[in-house]
């Protein structure tokens, strides 16, 4: 690891001003260790944003609305009740992610800003245009369990591993930011960024930009009876997810009123697919209706790498997300998270 | 660069000069202050063998500056028994066999306190399997762990409970 020099600011405004060009904020520091580790980052100042007063609080308003910290850990998040309550796919989502020890380190705000988890990325001797632009891309041809099927370019064919992320962008979450030219908001759904020719630019995130809170919509908890995340990966758990789909029902008596879905590890972000929820809004729930969604899910992939099977594994995830959510969010979060060992009933309480 | 941090370890403060941010937890306690208990496979959150508990919750040491931890409380695998009396975790994994070379094990008991703590999985087997997953066993001793987590959560139970009474 090279050498750095850390600093442990008590405030934001103190974060924000110890900030500099190749400095890094420390969450949990599950991914940024790791990378520093193998010297796939090399930040020179480490800024331990752990002690901020501020950023943990869970608030959920009346609304469906919430104002979540961004130093809330992932093991809190999943367990807060009014999580479980309002927004149950979120929580599916990050129990299915890493393991219990990494949950209770890593933050909300490290998550949304995790790297991806391509390998050659994290070798520091490959060659990688998103750590170190014009290098090439030693992924070609080479690995491809976790490479992109959608939204993939020349330079760059890596996916974002995040599992959280998928089911925040479904319900249109948004990211409060603080920087030194002062705070904004941005939807989730245009923070994580496809590569084009410009694959280091990972986020929208500005040079010091600090993540403080995530925000989720009023309505938001309308797509709680009817929403799940489901993750295939090569064994049951503590594994990222070969292909993933948060998917999510507001219903209208027998008929689905509104409908969420988006991919996860299919792109360099979290894939929403809206033509495939104008197609399912307003429609009775029936596994015809979701084999055409996630046809329309499915549109435009192309192989980045040897797996073309990702495509047709991704509109398999996609129809039996739908089926999940059409027979409803289980009373109590499965034994095994977001699997799809899971029982599934017939489209009952629908 | 000098950094000092003032740190609880296994209900002993002390008060750390660290000479290098770079050093993790798992290389204090290994290298520094010889709690070698604590084990390092991966060094990378991969395997679990670094696990204890900071503040009552398990995370992996080999991931966690020590720089990060003034004002923590570290327990290892050290800190659990009480004089001669073994703690119900480590009792339970002997009586099931949950272990065979024993490297991952320091880890496997910290991770199984942590769980038991956090209080989600019960006895159910399923559950535990699910709840002890970042801890890899090169042995396979995963029967035995599963049913040492039952047991040992059982028997915390009860104790608990005739604390209460
Ligand atoms: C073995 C292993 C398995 C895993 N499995 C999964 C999995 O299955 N699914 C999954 O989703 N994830 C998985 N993870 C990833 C894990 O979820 C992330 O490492 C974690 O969420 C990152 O959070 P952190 O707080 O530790 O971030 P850190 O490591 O502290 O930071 C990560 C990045 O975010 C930046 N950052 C942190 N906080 C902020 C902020 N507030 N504002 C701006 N920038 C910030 C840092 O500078 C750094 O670049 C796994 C990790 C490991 C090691
Ligand atoms: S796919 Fe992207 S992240 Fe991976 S080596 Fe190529 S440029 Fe780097
Ligand atoms: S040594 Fe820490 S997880 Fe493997
Ligand atoms: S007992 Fe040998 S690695 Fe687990």
């Amino acid at each position: 690891m090279r050498p750095f020099d850390f600093v442990r600011p008590n405030s934001v405004a103190e974060a924000l001003a110890a900030w500099e060009p190749g400095a890094a904020y420390l969450g949990g520091g599950t991914n940024l260790v790791d990378l520093m580790k193998t010297g796939a980052l090399r930040p020179g100042r480490v800024i331990d944003i752990t002690r901020l007063p501020d950023l943990s609080a869970i608030e959920v308003a009346a609304d469906g609305s919430a104002r979540i910290g961004a130093l809330v850990r992932n093991a809190d998040l999943a367990r807060a009740a009014e999580i479980l309550r309002a927004y149950p796919m979120v929580a599916e989502a990050l129990l299915s992610g890493a393991s219990g020890q990494l949950r209770n380190a890593a933050t909300l705000g490290g998550n949304l800003v995790q790297h991806t988890r391509c390998a050659y990325f994290m070798d520091a001797h490959a060659a990688c245009n998103r750590r170190d632009p014009g290098a090439g891309c030693d992924a070609r041809g080479g690995a491809a369990d976790n490479m992109a099927i959608l939204g993939h370019s020349p330079a760059c064919i890596a996916t974002n591993p995040s599992d959280l992320c998928v089911p925040l962008v479904a319900l249109d979450a948004s990211v409060e930011i603080a920087g030194p030219d002062g705070g904004r908001e941005m939807p989730l759904a245009a923070f994580h960024m496809l590569p084009g020719d410009t694959p280091s630019e990972a986020t929208a995130l500005r040079p010091g930009e600090l993540i403080v809170a995530l925000h989720m919509p009023p309505g938001a908890a309308d797509f709680a009876h009817h929403a799940r995340y489901l993750k295939v990966r090569e064994r049951t758990s503590y594994a990222f997810a070969l292909v993933s789909a948060a998917a999510a029902f507001r219903m209208e008596g027998a008929r689905i009123g509104a409908a969420r879905l988006t991919l996860g590890s299919v792109a360099a972000k979290p894939w929403r697919i809206e033509e495939a929820e104008d197609l399912l809004a307003g429609q009775m729930p029936d596994d015809a209706l979701f084999a055409r969604a996630a046809d329309a899910a499915t549109a435009g992939a192309a192989p980045s790498n040897d797996n073309a099977w990702k495509i047709e594994l991704a509109r398999r995830t996609a129809i039996r997300a739908l089926k999940m959510a059409a027979s409803g969010t289980p009373d109590r979060m499965p034994a095994l998270p977001a699997s799809p060992f899971g029982a599934l009933e017939a489209p009952a309480h629908v | 660069m000098s950094l000092s941090i003032s740190t609880t370890i296994n209900g002993t403060t002390r008060d750390i000069a660290l000479d290098d941010p770079r050093v993790t937890l798992l290389d204090l306690l290994r290298e520094r202050l010889g709690l070698s208990g604590t084990k390092k496979g991966c060094d990378r959150g991969q395997c679990g063998a670094c696990t204890v508990l900071v503040d009552g919750r398990r995370v992996n040491s080999c991931l966690t500056l020590a720089a990060t931890l003034d004002g923590a409380e570290v327990t290892t695998i050290e800190g659990l028994a009480q004089d001669d009396a073994l703690h119900p975790v480590q009792a339970a994994f002997i009586e099931n066999d949950g272990f065979q070379c024993g490297y991952c094990t320091p880890g496997q008991i910290m991770s199984a306190l942590g769980l038991i703590l956090e209080g989600e999985a019960g006895d159910d087997p399923e559950r535990i399997r699910e709840g002890m997953s970042g801890n890899i066993c090169r042995c396979a001793a995963y029967h035995g762990i599963t049913l040492a987590v039952q047991s040992a959560t059982r028997r915390m139970d009860a104790e608990q409970k005739g604390d209460a009474a």
